[in-house]
């Protein structure tokens, strides 16, 4: 047995950005004790990034707006794949989790009457987004930040502890859920319950277990896997893995958004994020003739909703109630494809991209005052004045709409007692694309109900569950492995190509290979074959990650953290991977070349990630496919939430025989 | 495009720059010397990696976005406190050894990686916002005007350069127990300037407190935060020296002093 | 844990060193790792206050040529004692009576000074500049202890505001004084000479000084919590902020200014050069 240093919490939040903050703030006020473990800095979570605000229909600008109509721009954003209820329960509480964001001290932009102000994004029908110039993200992570702080500061009164209640253990890592004694992780449907979770100290490399019945994960995503991104290092797609590790499914992984104007050069900050506010406020998007090409793109399931002239779509920005959007405005696969397709044809860009101009478009002083952060952005890490000239951009990886199947009221992940998760790391609730603006309000509204059913379970147990012992040996011995790489494994049962035959792999190379094989093979646009060649390519990875060595002690050592978080990276793109090539269908995210059609008879199936086959097995033979997928129908969408769209446009989505249910 | 763009894109040779990087821990070290290669566009913190990713693996870096969000950067190049990320290469000549360092305001941990857990502690030292009583979420109404100080002030990534290049703890290890720091003394500010913040009425003058709790009196307004912030806050201007009159009308003006005698007696 | 939210207990450099030395930061032996010209900043404030010191100095004990109609030199303005060279429609003020055998720029020049030595820029100037407290940002200061601004003398720092409302009516003296400038020797209106564009652009500049005073600004609105409530207030508040955003520039700008009207008297009333009449 492994003597190591063990805390005893009621809940265990993995992750530290806004999912994580707010199911902690939830847990903390339910009465349970709850700890927060993050990988960077308290306050440094990769939600920091978020720029063009939170959707919610707070009717401030338009009062016409309300959440029916937010939960038809989501379902029609995901083309109709969304747990439905996970998008109604989203759309009704968004408003009242922003306002409690005010009574945190969080400074919204605001109307001239004193309200919040709300800007319009892609894919919402009303201005609809509460936003801080263009640094939303900031702000909730700042006041969710400053919430957690002020509780910790009542705890201090009463206990003369501040982390008697709540304790962030930040830069520190997660390796394993544990379970209680005798469950196996694996492909038992009934996956045993949770009692807490393995981790390290990144300064330290020291282990320690945190013990508690309830674990939410809120780890974020998986862009680091792909080459091109506008994602920290962070989203190595973690509590995918965490998750999957322990037993429960990932759902509709073949989803994932491009963001379609990411920068583009110069090549170190290429994938950098430029938000889509740029377009909200006026930017259009030019090729290299200038021609502003998305009213060449506008698909037939959204026809009537868009501009049809550039005339049109340019009074729009002063009178939305008598004009339809410009298509810069389409929701984002939409618009990721289109400039993907005018750089293949030769229209893009001397860097690759295309032009987004709001130059041309407002006085240089509104651009600095309206867009301070893209100013800056691009003054300083590209030497371009956006208030002069145009900015070049391209698609980027941002958003991975699959992830943990979770229970739409209570972020729990089915089969596996305990074990929760919200935000990005959850997957159902944007279907096959997110629109902008949706994910911090999806982080506000599922991990407030992570955290307080996570809370629920925690106190309504009568005995808590012990972690096995064996399962924190194991965790321990696989966390120390990359040190022994090359020899420490020579005396295992491994086969004739085991690891120990052959040198140390070096964890940077594995992963610059990984992400330029997800990139290229399983990227924007997607066919079989190289979806084939990618799973190939992956096995040989994941043989070769077995024996990733690193030099060093465990101190702060970043080569050692990258061979660990390989593993997870690892798993993630394998989902990814064969979850797009089963769709043999295109939509929102998920962009097939041999299947270039939206069929509705896909759209009722979701395509679930189990882990296949025994650890055991998985150290013999690693090359060894380590995902199964399957199939499940959908729940029909409640009829009166279906009442909501006009009877034209189902057709465009679902299948015959749903109509008529 | 631009003249700059196009003439950074067309100038695009690598070149191998000289570099020095601390490297040890709280026991000692030293700067170490390397010469790595330098491509067009690039910022000292794809340096630094590429340090690591090719000649010392276990390189210790803290960073995050990699786009000047988040703050984690932090180091000092040059000597100067400044974002890795937000460093561009070309303000070097190519001659030039880059010299970087971690903060030393703070306890070093490993190579650029140092124990910046003052800057939390300070931020619990700070009473956070008292919502107005009576007033319902979804009830506030603020006004663009009212919100516009604190608002920049809140732009803070918490970066902590402020914190490590302000000489009252930099230089005085025994200041940072009575001494926040600029970064929590703007977040004084930010509150006190807040258009609903109901801290008056709980019996809490944080006017006065930044100067009796957090150390207001120790900052003589070198400005030497402002000039690293990397969000261009004004620090010293917007949030430190106002914060300084206020204390001011209620510590050493006689006649504000009196008025709000007279009224507190009166009510 | 290290990286935790508590601190590590504070050391005062156990093993000899301070500050950037302290035993528990990184082990760098110089004093800062700056390859820039840090220096020259402070170099150059310290020399440039040091010598409006000196020729300060010498003018305010002079106590002679700042006198040639129809210009007084603004370092003797109000005159307020008996000794005054007698100035027709000046400011001649003989609150101080014959007793006061001193220099009557004395009784007056503590009011700028000590509103310039209190002011927020040059507090910073001469910190930096005489005190080397910090020298430059991120190079240490050679000081062993530090409080600031938390004890006498310099807690008195915090008085700067009611230097400013004594800097408001010296200002506005110095306005009459420009305004009997367009006279000419013989004290008949509506003359101009080269001096006359001196003294408006010194007062112009004292103005802009006075009231781009960060206390200034904050008595005028930034003390306000609701600009919204007093949107004049706000609005002023705005045009002190534009100001303020140059005080540095406008407390050199005028304090060149104030020395070369002073000089330009000084020439006048020894002979050294005759003004030039415009009209």
């Amino acid at each position: 047995m492994t003597q190591l240093e063990r805390r005893q919490w009621d809940v265990v939040v993995v992750g530290a950005g806004g999912a994580g903050l707010r199911a902690a703030i939830e847990a903390r006020e339910r009465g349970a004790r709850t700890a927060v473990i993050c990988k960077s800095l308290f306050g440094k979570a990769h939600t920091v990034m978020a720029e063009g605000g939170i959707a919610a229909s707070m009717g401030n600008v338009n009062s016409g707006d309300n959440w029916r109509v937010h939960f038809r721009d989501t379902l029609r954003g995901g083309k109709f794949l969304n747990q439905w209820r996970m998008a109604e329960l989203h759309a009704q509480e968004a408003p009242d989790r922003v306002w409690e964001l005010e009574t945190w001290g969080a400074l919204f932009d605001r109307t001239p009457d004193g309200k919040i102000s709300q800007r319009n994004f892609g894919g919402h029908e009303y201005p609809r987004l509460a936003h801080v110039g263009d640094r939303t993200g900031l702000e909730l992570i700042r006041t969710l930040q400053q919430k957690i702080v002020a509780l910790q500061q009542e705890d201090f009164r009463e206990y003369g502890d501040y982390e008697a209640r709540l304790k962030v253990y930040q830069e520190c890592t997660v390796t394993r859920i544990l379970k209680e004694d005798g469950a196996e992780g694996g492909d038992s449907e009934d996956g045993g319950r949770v009692a807490g979770a393995f981790c390290y100290e990144r300064e330290s490399g020291r282990f320690f277990v945190l013990e508690a019945p309830s674990v939410v994960l809120a780890t974020g995503g998986i862009g680091k896997s792909f080459k091109v991104t506008s994602n920290s290092w962070e989203y190595t797609g973690d509590g995918h893995a965490l998750a999957l590790l322990a037993g429960a499914p990932l759902l509709n992984m073949e989803f994932v958004q491009f963001h379609p104007t990411g920068m583009v050069w110069p090549p170190s900050v290429k994938g950098i994020l430029v938000t889509e506010s740029v377009r909200g406020d006026g930017g259009v998007l030019r090729n290299s003739e200038g021609k502003r090409f998305m009213f060449d793109y506008i698909p037939d399931v959204f026809k009537e909703k868009y501009a049809e002239s550039e005339d049109e779509g340019d009074r729009w920005y002063e009178d939305p109630d008598h004009n339809r959007r410009p298509p810069e405005l389409l929701p984002r696969d939409e618009v990721a494809r289109a400039i993907n397709s005018e750089v293949k044809a030769g229209r893009g860009s001397p860097h690759g991209g295309v032009f987004l101009d709001v130059s041309t478009r407002m006085p240089a002083e509104v651009v600095r005052r309206r867009l301070p952060s893209m100013y800056h952005q691009f003054k300083e890490l590209a030497d371009v004045d956006i208030t002069a000239e145009a900015m070049e951009v391209g698609p980027t990886c941002h958003y991975v709409m699959g992830g943990i199947a979770v229970d739409s009221e209570t972020a729990a992940a089915p089969g596996v007692a305990g074990l929760y998760a919200a935000g990005e790391v959850a997957g159902g609730m944007h279907g096959s694309n997110r629109l902008g603006g949706n994910s911090l309000s999806d982080l506000l509204v599922f991990g407030r109900r992570a955290g307080l059913h996570a809370a629920a379970y925690a106190a309504g147990l009568d005995v808590r569950p012990a972690p096995d012992e064996g399962q924190i040996d194991a965790a321990a011995a696989e966390a120390l492995r990359p040190f022994g790489a090359g020899e420490a494994s020579r005396g295992d049962a491994v086969g004739p190509d085991g690891p120990g035959d052959r040198p140390a792999e070096n964890p940077y190379t594995l992963h610059q290979e990984l992400q330029q094989t997800m990139n290229d093979l399983v990227g924007i646009i997607r066919r079989e074959q190289e979806m084939e060649q990618a799973l190939e390519k992956l096995a040989e990875l994941r043989v070769r990650a077995g024996r990733a060595g690193v030099e060093g002690h465990r101190q702060f050592n970043p080569g050692w953290h990258l061979a660990l978080d390989l593993r997870n990276m690892l798993l993630v793109s394998e989902c990814v991977a064969r979850a797009a090539l089963e769709r043999t269908e295109s939509r929102g995210g998920h962009t097939r070349e041999d299947w270039p059609g939206m069929d509705s008879d896909w759209r009722r199936v979701n395509l679930y990630c189990r882990l296949a086959g025994t650890e055991e097995g998985a150290a013999t033979d690693p090359a060894a496919g380590r995902i199964a997928l399957t199939r499940r129908t959908t729940e029909p969408i409640r009829p009166d939430l279906l009442a909501l769209f006009d009877k034209e446009e189902l057709v465009k989505y679902l299948a015959e025989e749903e109509l008529h249910e | 495009m631009s003249a700059s763009t196009g003439t950074s894109a067309s100038a695009s040779t690598a070149y191998d720059a000289k570099f020095r990087v601390w490297r040890g821990d709280a026991e000692g070290g030293e700067l170490k010397d390397f010469a790595v290669e330098v491509n067009d566009g690039e910022v000292v913190l794809d340096i630094i990696h590429r340090l690591q990713a090719t000649q010392a693996a276990d390189l210790a870096v803290r960073w995050n976005c990699k786009a000047g969000k988040c703050g984690s950067c932090s180091a000092e190049i040059n000597g100067r406190p400044r974002l890795m990320c937000m460093t561009r290469m070309s303000v070097f000549s190519r001659e030039e050894t880059i010299t970087v360092t971690p903060l030393r305001a703070f306890p070093v941990i490993r190579d650029l990686v140092t124990d910046v857990s003052f800057n939390y502690a300070k931020a619990r030292e700070v009473p956070s916002f008292v919502p107005p009583p009576g007033v319902a979420a979804g009830e506030y109404r603020m006004q663009q005007v009212d919100v516009d100080r604190s608002q920049e002030f809140r732009k803070c990534i918490e970066c902590f350069l402020c914190q490590d290049t302000c000489h009252v703890v930099r230089d005085h290890e025994e200041n940072k127990t009575a001494f926040a720091g600029p970064r929590f003394l703007m977040r004084v500010a930010e509150l006190d300037m807040h258009p609903l913040d109901a801290a008056g009425e709980s019996g809490l003058d944080r006017k006065k407190t930044a100067q009796d709790e957090h150390g207001l009196g120790y900052c003589n307004i070198t400005k030497c935060c402002t000039e690293v912030c990397p969000e261009h806050i004004k620090i010293t201007d917007n949030a430190l020296i106002p914060l300084k009159e206020r204390a001011v009308d209620r510590k050493y003006d006689p006649l504000v002093w009196l008025g709000n005698k007279i009224r507190r007696r009166g009510e | 844990m290290a990286t935790g939210t508590e601190p590590p207990a504070v050391s005062t450099g156990v093993s000899g060193g301070t500050g950037v030395h302290g035993a528990s930061r990184a082990a760098i032996a110089p004093r800062h790792l700056r390859t820039d010209r840090w220096w020259l900043a402070p170099a150059l404030t310290a020399a440039g206050l040091f010598a409006f010191i000196v020729y300060s100095t010498w003018r305010a004990f002079a106590n002679s040529d700042y006198y040639a109609a129809p210009y007084v030199s603004p370092f003797y303005s109000p005159c307020l004692a008996e000794s005054c060279a007698p100035m027709r429609n000046g400011p001649n003020w003989e609150i101080f009576g014959s007793w006061w055998g001193l220099s009557p720029a004395l009784l007056i020049l503590i009011f700028p000074l000590g509103f310039r030595l209190t002011c927020y820029y040059y507090r910073k100037a001469y910190y930096r500049g005489f005190w080397a407290s910090p020298p430059a940002c991120a190079v240490a200061e050679p000081h062993a202890k530090y409080t600031g601004e938390t004890r006498f003398p310099l807690i008195l720092q915090n008085i700067h505001r009611y230097f400013f409302y004594a800097a408001v009516p010296v200002a506005g003296i110095l306005t009459y004084d420009t305004v009997l400038t367009f006279r000419d020797e013989e004290y008949a209106w509506g003359h101009m000479g080269l001096g006359s564009l001196i003294f408006l652009v010194n007062i112009v500049l004292i103005w802009a000084y006075t009231l781009s005073c960060h206390s200034c600004r904050h008595i005028i609105g930034g003390r306000l919590r609701h600009f919204s409530k007093h949107p004049v207030r706000y609005r002023l508040w705005g045009w002190a902020g534009k100001l303020n955003n140059r005080h540095m520039q406008l407390a050199w700008a005028s304090l060149i200014s104030v020395a070369l009207c002073d000089f330009y008297v000084y020439l006048l009333a020894t002979g050294a050069f005759a003004d030039p009449r415009l009209f």
